[in-house]
């Protein structure tokens, strides 16, 4: 299928042509929402943080605010956040691709000249949007994000294996994939360990995934009752080592070729690339987009309903009770691969048809639904 | 017609892909090589839960996948159902 997308002026290709209001911290969200109730078209990213943060999670911070500010789906941004500095800061950050950008802060105005202010250039930035056209891109251009949700083991069957044949189709094709979930590889660790592309990157595999589960461990004795989740035990999953192995199988069969930083963009070219992440849907997916994933393949199993703003999240699901009792959700149905009535490569098919056809603007069931979450991740509380 | 898919041969359980009953003969398909088993299933099994195609003593390791995905807490015998009552992480 032909592949049309917005070639961004940096060379990047985004899929959907987005402008948006963008706080630097919570306080500034009422101002953003404010801009995005009066200019039609524009979209405002709410969230929680972004104040007294210090360190690694300040740096976070940073990268995930221009991150997304930079993602190829967005045409334009308006920043607004409490203090000049770190306004500007995350606003120099984005104007690197050469995208329209413009700052405002709120102490010594208040919020309605602020709002006022970054009306006008909301208005501006949006009519100068509306005028940008699709034209012809390739897979190659396409940076793909993947990671599930509400798993069962009908993921481990159908829908995970099916991305992992996009994923792998994707990859022959030149284009760039993203996955992490790093607790949730427990059990299958050794599996992504042994796919690293060199010694190095196994050992800064190790090294990161080690981190994070002894994060954990100084937090709490075990995950039970958080890794499998509720949903997942309800759905047949009985341990993380199955939830894992499971889980694994989506991320393909090719060698992975970077180990990322959270929110952080890839530098090796293209291939597959790990990213350091928590494995809640809403955090992984805004991690993802800040890294430079314009479309994500998200399997799920018993249902899960997540969105992101920028980001089209497409549904793939194996669980026939799941595609008749939750459909509005569902894009693609792999429930035949249970009944056998498919093949894995045909479900590979409808997943890459999905993909297209969504790059080229079908709206994704979670984009007709509303869901726009976008959620920091916080590495520590703040000063 | 199939009643339940096992990952891989060696395997201890299967994932049920209809609702299983107590008593029925199902019949399970091998998916790396497309080979068939028959198995008189001990419990009910629903959807998306296993069943176990081999037995394991307790504190074996028990595999799906090729690969462990836990241990048996108690003996499980072929048919059983196999889920959080019998099988446990081997890692927390």
């Amino acid at each position: 299928m032909d592949l049309y997308g917005y070639r961004r002026e940096n060379g990047r290709v985004g899929v959907r042509n987005h402008v948006i209001v963008l706080p630097v911290d919570d306080i500034s969200n009422a101002a953003c929402e404010a801009v995005a109730s009066h200019i039609k078209g524009t979209l405002a990213l709410p969230h929680s943080y972004g104040r007294l943060q210090y360190g690694e999670d300040l740096a976070l911070h940073f990268r995930t605010m221009i991150g997304t500010g930079a993602n190829p789906n967005v045409a334009a941004v308006v920043v607004i956040g409490i203090e000049e500095n770190w306004t500007q800061k995350i606003a120099a950050g984005i104007a690197e691709t050469g995208k329209p950008v413009a700052a405002f802060s709120i102490e010594g105005h208040g919020d309605l000249e602020t709002v006022r202010r970054a009306s006008w250039k909301a208005r501006e930035f949006v009519q100068w949007a509306s005028e940008k056209r699709r034209e012809p891109v390739a897979l190659e251009d396409l940076v793909v994000s993947i990671k599930c949700g509400e798993s069962d083991t009908t993921t481990g069957l159908a829908s995970c294996p099916t991305v992992g044949v996009a994923v792998d189709r994707l990859v022959e094709e030149g284009a760039t994939v993203f996955f992490g979930e790093t607790s949730e590889l427990t059990g299958g660790e050794h599996l992504i360990a042994e796919r690293m592309a060199t010694q190095e990157l196994r050992e800064e595999f190790q090294r990161v995934y080690d981190d994070y589960v002894g994060l954990i461990e100084t937090q709490s004795e075990d995950l039970l009752g958080s890794q499998p989740t509720q949903g997942n035990i309800a759905g047949g999953l009985s341990t993380i080592e199955e939830k894992a192995l499971g889980n694994i199988e989506k991320t393909g069969t090719k060698e992975v070729i970077g180990v990322l930083r959270p929110a952080e963009a890839p530098g090796n070219g293209p291939g597959v690339y790990f990213m350091d992440s928590s494995s809640a849907a809403a955090e992984h997916v805004t991690l993802m987009g800040a890294g430079g994933a314009v479309l994500h393949m998200f399997p799920t199993g018993q249902g899960n309903v997540i969105g992101n703003p920028i980001l089209p999240v497409i549904k793939v699901s194996g669980n026939p009770n799941t595609v008749r009792t939750m459909g509005e959700h569902i894009d693609v149905d792999v429930s035949g691969l249970l009944s056998r009535e498919i093949t894995l490569q045909e479900a590979g098919d409808l997943m890459m048809e999905s993909l297209a056809r969504t790059a080229n603007g079908r709206v994704t069931s979670a984009e007709a639904l509303g869901h726009r979450e976008f959620t920091m991740t916080k590495l520590y509380r703040s000063a | 017609m199939h009643k339940f898919l096992i990952h891989k041969g060696g395997d201890h359980v299967g994932v049920a892909t209809s609702d299983i009953g107590v008593g029925e003969k199902v019949v399970g398909v091998y998916m790396d090589d497309d080979s068939t088993v028959e198995v008189e299933a001990l419990g009910d099994v629903p959807l998306g839960h296993k069943i176990a195609v081999e037995g394991c003593e307790a504190w074996g390791d028990v595999t799906e996948y090729g690969s462990r995905i836990g241990r048996a807490t108690q003996d499980f015998r072929r048919g059983d159902y196999v889920h959080t009552h019998n099988l446990k992480s081997a890692r927390w």
